[in-house]
């Protein structure tokens, strides 16, 4: 699933985006941001560049990715399934709902689909508690969500 | 320069709507922070000066710092992110702090699960945040502000750049601020997805480019903080409040709420109640109003049982505590906190064993892992009631997880650890019965514990609707319509799908 991000892409990278950041105080989170939107993920290619432009040490670039949940070394499927487990969600179940999503996409909790197309991320609470229980599609905010209704969201994206 | 009267004239004229008096859920709300939410076009600058928006902010460019602070003082605004701390003794620390350069971090970083005050005002009304950093940063003497969202939250930090925009261009915001000679740039961090970033210590780190890992307090950001500099970290509901008290003086402030918790205060009314959704009240209301009055109660089928605050740094109220006040000191000397406002209601369903459980997962994971009692502690505690809800618990398991919670407590570096054991310490005070149940009986009353569960059973109250065997995964629950069902206990395999649908209480455990 991982693509290789090529010499000349990463060339690019740092002309188009990392000379933004120059007069930036700290720009590291900036930048592993605007790699994870672009790439879906910080490629460790992507974090010796960063570290040669900015002069950090590759161990530091690795340390800060790794600590923080929204950064991944491997791209995201096409689609982010999260059930929120948020506490107004999980006591109205959802940790069953989590059960059943990962049961119908059969993979589990961080993973993602052989073809591609969903992965099951971990989520806590995205705020929308008042219609709790919530199941977040990417930006898409599901709420009120029984068992029922879970083959029709899964439908909805699987294309 | 913008002229804000002009402005407001004209805007009032084209959209009339915007004097209407404030949306109340309830008549026992007070509506200081919410007051444009849902009344206002939030990506319309226009909309928020014919609202009185801005006018503060001159007022208070018209005063020298210290009185501004002293505004601030006198209105005895206590942090709204949970801590509680007086807002103008912290300008005033940051003011006395003599430095070329301050900084004025707005803390959007609302991560306790269960609470949606923040991204309700970010998103429906981002100006009053920003008007309130401008008061802070001028009183203070800052030239950069950050504002910290949280990652989860896009259409918060998309419509606050918006506003930075429009406030810019109208010379609100930026170079010389409504043609003084004072200057406040503002630029949006966003999170990446870390708990422990809403901790002030942390949240510096994390835009420093950092681990999101907190440090030892002092020094206090208002003296040694973002960069080194001085700097003051207030939360978004906080904010919000600045520009309402230096508009209408202090005075009106301290007309709602308690003597020591002046003001009102948002909660983020979830779970078990009828309504749903946010809520600002005067400090001081009774819980009992919160939850029977304006949340409308569990229903008629269930039970009320108790309430969760703060989050997990928080801890449950009970019935006996219906009629408490709601106050930050209050509620600390209940056993709780205020935290930052969320409110989850819990009813004879939910056992409150694997609501302490579900707690401490989350601070476990979200442990920054630098001090060793919050990293090792809090797993050893979860790991203690995991065996308690599976049903291979003892007494001594209990009192175990008490000792350890005291531990853990007294001796963690920051907020995370200090508090992660209050759901414990706080279920095991009200709903100590309940844990021995556990390790005596081996029995889960509100059927929430897998582990404890042998047998689900349809009794006679089934009036044969057909819903569990529909939602059940395995169909292993057979019966015509209309009539009694019964469940396959060699199939089932104990998913709780069929108990949580039935509408009659016709499912039990065994």
């Amino acid at each position: 699933m991982k693509e290789h991000i090529s010499k000349q892409d990463l060339h690019l990278f740092e002309e188009n985006i990392l000379t933004k950041y120059r007069k930036n105080d700290s720009p590291l989170m900036q930048v592993l941001q605007e790699s994870q939107n672009l790439y879906g993920c910080v490629p460790i290619e992507v974090q010796e560049v960063i570290g040669k432009h900015f002069r950090i040490s590759p161990a530091k670039i690795n340390g800060v990715v790794s600590f923080y949940s929204m950064f991944t070394l491997e791209p995201n499927g096409k689609n982010t399934v999260g059930v929120c487990l948020g506490t107004a969600c999980y006591v109205k179940g959802g940790e069953r709902l989590l059960d059943r999503v990962s049961e119908r996409l059969e993979i589990n909790l961080g993973e993602t689909t052989k073809d591609g197309m969903f992965t099951l991320a971990p989520t806590r609470c995205v705020g929308a508690c008042s219609s709790a229980p919530v199941i977040m599609v990417n930006d898409n905010i599901h709420g009120k969500v029984t068992s029922d209704d879970i083959p029709n969201i899964i439908e909805q994206y699987n294309k | 320069m913008a002229n804000l009267k002009q402005i407001k004239k004209e805007t009032l004229e084209q959209n009339p709507s915007l004097l209407n008096p404030v949306y109340k859920m309830h008549e026992k709300e007070v509506r200081v922070v919410l007051r444009n939410c849902d009344v206002i076009d939030p990506e319309d600058i226009n909309q928020y000066i014919a609202r009185d928006g801005y006018f503060a902010l001159e007022k208070a460019l018209a005063l020298p710092p210290v009185e501004v602070i002293e505004l601030m003082k006198e209105s005895g605004l206590r942090g709204r992110g949970g801590g509680g701390f007086p807002t103008g003794k912290k300008w005033e620390f940051a003011y006395n702090n003599v430095s070329d350069t301050k900084y004025i971090i707005c803390n959007a970083d609302e991560g306790d699960p269960g609470a949606f005050m923040d991204r309700s005002v970010l998103e429906q009304d981002p100006h009053s945040v920003i008007e309130g950093m401008i008061i802070a940063g001028y009183s203070i003497g800052a030239h950069t502000g950050y504002v910290y969202v949280r990652a989860e939250y896009p259409l918060a930090a998309k419509r606050l750049q918006l506003a930075i925009d429009n406030a810019v261009e109208l010379g609100i915001l930026g170079e010389c601020v409504l043609d003084t000679d004072y200057s406040l740039n503002i630029e949006i961090r966003l999170g990446a997805g870390a708990f422990v970033c809403g901790e002030e210590t942390a949240l510096i780190a994390s835009i420093e480019g950092e681990r999101g890992m907190s440090r030892i307090k002092p020094p206090y950001p208002a003296a040694k903080g973002l960069f080194g500099k001085p700097t003051i970290i207030n939360n978004v509901e906080t904010l919000s409040n600045v520009p309402q008290i230096i508009f209408n003086g202090p005075k009106w402030f301290k007309s709602f709420g308690t003597k020591d918790s002046p003001g009102t205060k948002v909660f983020a009314l979830a779970g078990k109640v009828k309504y749903n959704g946010l809520i600002e009240v005067p400090m001081g209301i009774t819980l009992g109003e919160i939850i029977h009055d304006i949340g409308k109660g569990v229903g008629k089928k269930r039970q009320f049982k108790a309430v969760l605050t703060g989050g997990p740094s928080g801890g449950c109220l009970t019935e006996k505590h219906l009629n408490e006040s709601v106050d930050f000191d209050n509620l600390v000397r209940l056993g709780s906190m205020m935290g930052s406002g969320g409110m989850i209601v819990l009813d004879d369903h939910d056992c409150m064993v694997d609501i302490a459980k579900f707690y401490l997962d989350f601070s476990v994971d979200e442990s920054c892992g630098k001090c060793t009692p919050c990293r090792e502690g809090t797993i050893q505690m979860f790991k203690l009631l995991e065996k308690i809800s599976d049903g291979t618990g003892t007494v001594e398991d209990i009192e175990k997880l008490r000792d350890l919670s005291v531990s853990v407590k007294e001796s963690s570096l920051c907020g995370l650890g200090m508090t992660a054991p209050n759901p414990v310490l706080s279920t095991l005070e009200h709903f100590y019965d309940e844990y021995l149940e556990h390790v005596n009986d081996k029995r889960c009353k509100s059927s929430s514990c897998k582990g404890l569960i042998n047998e689900y059973f349809i009794t006679d109250k089934c009036t044969g609707c057909t819903i569990c065997a529909r939602r059940c995964p395995v169909q292993c629950i057979s019966g015509s319509l209309k009539e009694q069902h019964t469940i396959d206990p060699s199939i089932c395999i104990r998913c709780g799908e069929c108990f949580a649908s039935c509408n009659f209480d016709a499912i039990i455990t065994k």
